[in-house]
């Protein structure tokens, strides 16, 4: 308890008045979130809310969608995201992301891996270690290490959800992004995967998008519910879902809606 | 009224077997009717001689050579440019007034007939530039004339490549530019390859732009430059039919020439689809 109230006294992700128009639309509706360094934080709420949306304001991946406009301030690590000079690609590097549906690019496992730290310019000699260290980290090495050259796409899908993750973990990012990760998986690889990201909470800050309750309350310190764009309750996570502060909350854990 | 759901179901599928099978068997009958005409006088002189007599006897190796060295030459020049246009066009521009504007130009360039695209390499390559008529001239045209068409197919295998691949590479810190070149163009190879056949076709078959800018009606020696003048394989068919010395007797000749155009679009096909294919099984599920 005395560690997570000194990491919110110095959150590592700090989000003010978040405000996020799709054209004239309102998506994100004067959002403000402190996320603490080393924890799991879990976003729920129902389809449409915004949740994925605002995952996808910490890497900026909403730049890619024509007339999307953002107001406010994310901060990572004292620095404002979307202020000026602000690199992009540096952040993206910082910040990973690991998406719904598993999506390696059509290559072999290992140059799946090996794609982004080359790129970023990695030293040939090294460049064995950090695939090899991902693919551990990410646990799929004992099931990919002798197959390394054979095509990604011939995992299946939670094999290549994790694959996903590892390529993200080659690059070193800091915080890891998770936009429901699970979705498209089954039960075991599903569990696999929430045990996994419990894991690599040491190392990283990690946000995750949930439409599963029982996975946020499991592997999650925080949760956020979202509901129509607004931001209606955040805290720890054993609170939100043991004594939830606002009633829709409520509703939607125990399934009254949703 | 009528007609049940089964009865009309089994209308349309027969109307839609028979267009089927016609248009096969017209090109079968082509085909067939042209290696039947023309497949005697096939023979390693006839593909590696020069023609002699006004082309009455002999081979047509330089016209061979000719259609080879334009297919080369267009392609040279079209295939970076319409790719990178394409590339231009679909990851940076954006959808402003004017890339509207050149979407369409581009639409109707590849609707244009090709002797005004002879008529403008004449005028801006042959004369304003002063290449005069040669290879130069006639696969700068050629290349004006299927680089629409590679940018239109090269546009269509972009905006396939799964938007998953761009989205999962820029999350990784990649910038959009490397993005593009070591994930979206692998992915595209394969569609792209497909537009380039097309214009192969085209290039090897196309006879009025190199009328005008370049291919020569009889010239039985190898061009020793891309300064030269050329004999190309459609326009000595035209030649061998309309204005030969002798077209009665150059039958056999024209057919001959008729087969192996064929086969040399054929062959370059193959390549290509052996090209995709390979590219695709790098891409392989």
């Amino acid at each position: 308890m005395t560690e997570a109230v000194q990491n919110v006294a110095l959150p590592q992700i700090k989000v003010e008045n978040l405000n996020l128009w799709y054209g004239e639309k309102q998506a994100l509706n004067n959002i403000s979130m402190h996320i603490p360094k080393n924890s799991v934080t879990a976003l729920i709420g129902p389809s449409g809310c915004g949740k994925s949306t605002f995952i996808r304001c910490f890497n900026r991946m909403n730049d890619l969608i024509k007339n999307c406009r953002v107001e406010g301030k994310i901060s990572i690590e004292g620095k404002d995201i979307y202020g000026t000079g602000v690199d992009v690609v540096d952040l993206r590097k910082r910040v990973g992301m690991v998406f719904q549906k598993p999506n390696p690019f059509p290559m072999s496992i290992y140059d799946n891996i090996a794609y982004g730290p080359r790129i970023h310019g990695i030293t040939k000699k090294d460049l064995d270690g950090v695939v090899e260290g991902a693919l551990r980290s990410a646990a799929i090495w004992d099931e990919t290490s002798d197959r390394l050259k054979s095509p990604a796409l011939s995992l299946s899908g939670g094999q290549q959800q994790r694959l996903c993750i590892a390529r993200t973990l080659a690059v070193k990012p800091e915080i890891i992004l998770f936009d429901e990760p699970c979705s498209a998986l089954d039960p075991i690889s599903t569990s696999r995967i929430e045990e996994l990201i419990i894991n690599l909470k040491k190392d990283y800050t990690i946000v995750i998008v949930t439409h599963n309750m029982q996975q946020a309350a499991r592997i999650s310190d925080y949760t956020g519910f979202f509901l129509m764009g607004e931001l209606i309750e955040f805290g720890q996570t054993r609170q939100i879902f043991q004594n939830p502060m606002e009633q829709s909350t409520e509703d939607y854990i125990t399934g009254r809606f949703g | 009224m009528g007609l049940n759901a089964r009865t009309s179901e089994k209308i349309a599928f027969a109307l839609l077997r028979l267009a089927t099978l016609m248009v096969a068997g017209f090109v079968l009958f082509i085909l067939a009717y042209i290696v039947y005409n023309g497949y005697s006088v096939i023979s390693i002189e006839f593909l590696t001689e020069m023609p002699r007599r006004m082309m009455t006897q002999g081979g047509i190796y330089p016209a061979i050579v000719g259609t080879l060295t334009l297919i080369l030459g267009s392609m040279v020049v079209a295939l970076p440019m319409g790719i990178l246009a394409a590339i231009y066009l679909n990851e940076y521009a954006g959808e402003t007034r004017t890339t509207w504007l050149i979407e369409m130009a581009i639409n109707n360039l590849a609707g244009t007939p090709s002797v005004v695209f002879g008529l403008f390499g004449l005028a801006l390559f042959v004369k304003y530039f002063g290449f005069g008529p040669s290879i130069l001239s006639a696969s700068l045209t050629l290349s004006l004339l299927i680089i629409p068409v590679i940018i239109r197919s090269s546009q269509e295998a972009l905006i396939t490549v799964p938007k998953e691949y761009r989205e999962s590479s820029l999350a990784l810190g990649i910038s959009k530019w490397q993005t593009i070149r070591h994930v979206v163009l692998p992915a595209a190879i394969p569609g792209i390859v497909t537009g380039s056949i097309l214009s192969i076709g085209r290039v090897a078959g196309e006879t009025a732009p190199i009328l005008l800018t370049g291919a020569a009606y009889y010239l039985p020696r190898l061009p020793d430059s891309i300064y030269s003048q050329f004999m190309a394989l459609p326009y000595h068919l035209f030649v061998l039919a309309t204005a030969g010395t002798n077209i009665a007797q150059t039958r056999p000749l024209q057919y001959g020439t008729a087969l192996v155009l064929l086969m040399i679009v054929l062959g370059l096909n193959l390549i290509a689809v052996l090209i995709r294919r390979h590219y695709r099984q790098k891409l392989k599920i």
